[in-house]
């Protein structure tokens, strides 16, 4: 098998954040949207794979409509070192609570890396506009609630679009919940500079993701289930820290070699199948080293 | 020392010379270096010339890839349905599918930099993880960039391409599964090459 070390990098996150009076809406369509779990697919996996349609095209409407324009337009009058500064800024605050998830996790060594990112940023950085922490290698990491439930075991439960956050998995929304809970951004007094810190966070966010976009429309033939499972592995691939178990394994025999019946063996199918039980444990955990 | 390090280096090639055999870490290395040279310099596919891309790609980076491998992946259980003359034309389409999704990510280089992280390889093993990170200098985090190369033969070749954890090919297996579930084989066989048309049609236009 592949060689393997415990190196980790980060990578963009899909996160958005917006005001409280939208949250609670949203949590009240998601419990909806898993209660009326009846519109199945056949994909265990995403079990209201009818509502999740509707929810993403909602969304992609929504992107379309305004925070892509938003977005094109925010990345074509400000130059990349204003953007980046901006980017950093969020990054820095997001770096407190990667630590305290780390911490959760007992990952000692990574949790004051990221304090002291942040002590660095910080200062140094003037209020985290300048990451030179990453340049003193103390290296960015990408966690939140969502994955540290998955390291303690809690499985992904079904995968859920959620209005204007875009997809999630059960486990993940009650993360996101945590998240938002404890964002500083999220919580910050007065509520106008939180809007517009969050609108601006929201909008930076979208324009580093722009160069993704057509490289997605070039890959997908279905937009929804390519997006749903890029998601998918990109979570698994971060609870394991870059280091998951690749799941092709058992198809490792070669091209013309002969029918065996591990191939129907492969991917443990029923793990999504309690759907509404939103902390439904299972098998992850084993993975995890 | 150095000239110690010197020696060892052209025992080293030579030894490499000798087996044909080029290791896999250096061969990602040598085409990830050859490729974004000529990007680089090269405005058209720069600015979104996707034809261009993918002329450079396919002379010199296909003949390094698997694709009957990386189609026997994406299809999974169902491959085995699939008759030879069908296993021909799914990997033909998804080839091309492929192509064009990797032709189009050069197109959105900028001026990031490959990182290449530390590689090692036990003395007998077929099977390599090449792990490397694109480094963006403007906005945005870093972002991994694994392959996985299969010894065959004589030469390693690539069968899967990850980026951030998301696999090029493992991502098409439930989508795949969907159809060939809805619509068989040949239903799978036309939504991809319904695919590679529509395709074609935005990226040539250029």
């Amino acid at each position: 098998m592949a060689a393997r070390s415990n190196q980790q990098v980060s990578e963009e996150r899909m996160k958005i954040a917006l005001p409280a009076r939208i949250k609670s809406v949203t949590v009240a369509m998601v419990a909806v949207g898993l209660l009326a779990g009846c519109a199945t697919s056949g994909n265990p996996k995403d079990p209201i794979e009818g509502f999740n349609r509707a929810m993403f095209a909602f969304n992609e409407g929504l992107d379309a409509a305004i925070v892509k324009p938003v977005a094109t337009g925010y990345e074509a009058v400000l130059p990349t070192p204003i953007r980046t500064g901006v980017t950093n800024f969020f990054s820095n605050i997001e770096d407190l609570f990667i630590g305290v998830n780390n911490l959760l996790q007992g990952k000692v060594p990574e949790a004051i890396s990221d304090l002291g990112r942040v002590a660095i940023n910080t200062t140094a950085g003037l209020l985290g506009v300048i990451d030179w922490a990453s340049d003193a290698g103390l290296e960015k990491h990408d966690e939140d609630f969502g994955q540290t439930f998955g390291r303690w075991g809690v499985g992904n439960g079904a995968y859920v679009v959620i209005p204007v956050f875009g997809p999630r998995t059960a486990r993940d929304t009650v993360g996101l919940v945590l998240d938002v809970a404890v964002d500083p951004v999220a919580n910050h007094k007065p509520t106008r500079t939180r809007d517009v810190a969050l609108a601006l966070r929201l909008v930076n966010d979208r324009a580093n993701l722009l160069p993704a976009d057509k490289v997605i429309e070039e890959a997908a033939l279905d937009k929804y289930s390519y997006m749903r499972d890029a998601y998918l592995q990109r979570r698994r691939n971060l609870i394991h820290d870059g280091n998951a178990p690749r799941e092709s394994s058992a198809y490792a025999e070669p091209v013309d070699g002969p029918a065996t019946a591990e191939a129907d063996a492969i991917e443990p199918r029923a793990e999504a199948a309690s759907a509404p039980s939103m902390l439904a444990a299972r098998t992850e955990a084993a993975e995890v080293k | 020392m150095k000239s110690l390090f010197v020696f060892f280096s052209g025992l080293l090639i030579a030894t490499t010379a000798m087996t044909q055999e080029v290791a896999p870490d250096v061969l990602v290395k040598t085409v990830t270096n050859e490729v974004l040279e000529i990007v680089r310099k090269d405005k058209e596919i720069q600015s979104g010339n996707t034809r261009k891309a993918i002329d450079l790609v396919e002379s010199k980076v296909l003949g390094h890839f698997n694709f009957t491998r990386m189609t026997q992946l994406a299809l999974a259980r169902d491959w085995r349905q699939a008759s030879a003359a069908q296993q021909k034309i799914l990997t033909d389409e998804f080839h091309v599918l492929l192509v064009r999704t990797y032709s189009k990510a050069l197109t959105e280089y900028k001026n990031q930099t490959i990182a290449f992280k530390p590689f090692s390889l036990k003395p007998g093993e077929t099977d390599a993880r090449v792990r490397t990170e694109i480094r963006q200098s403007g906005a945005g985090k870093n972002i991994e960039l694994d392959y996985y190369l299969e010894k065959s033969a004589a030469d390693w070749k690539v069968y899967d391409i990850e980026v951030g954890g998301i696999s090029l090919v493992t991502n098409y297996r439930e989508s795949f599964a969907a159809e060939v579930r809805n619509n068989g084989i040949d239903g799978l066989i036309k939504s991809l090459q319904a695919k590679n048309k529509s395709g074609e049609a935005t990226s040539v236009k250029k």
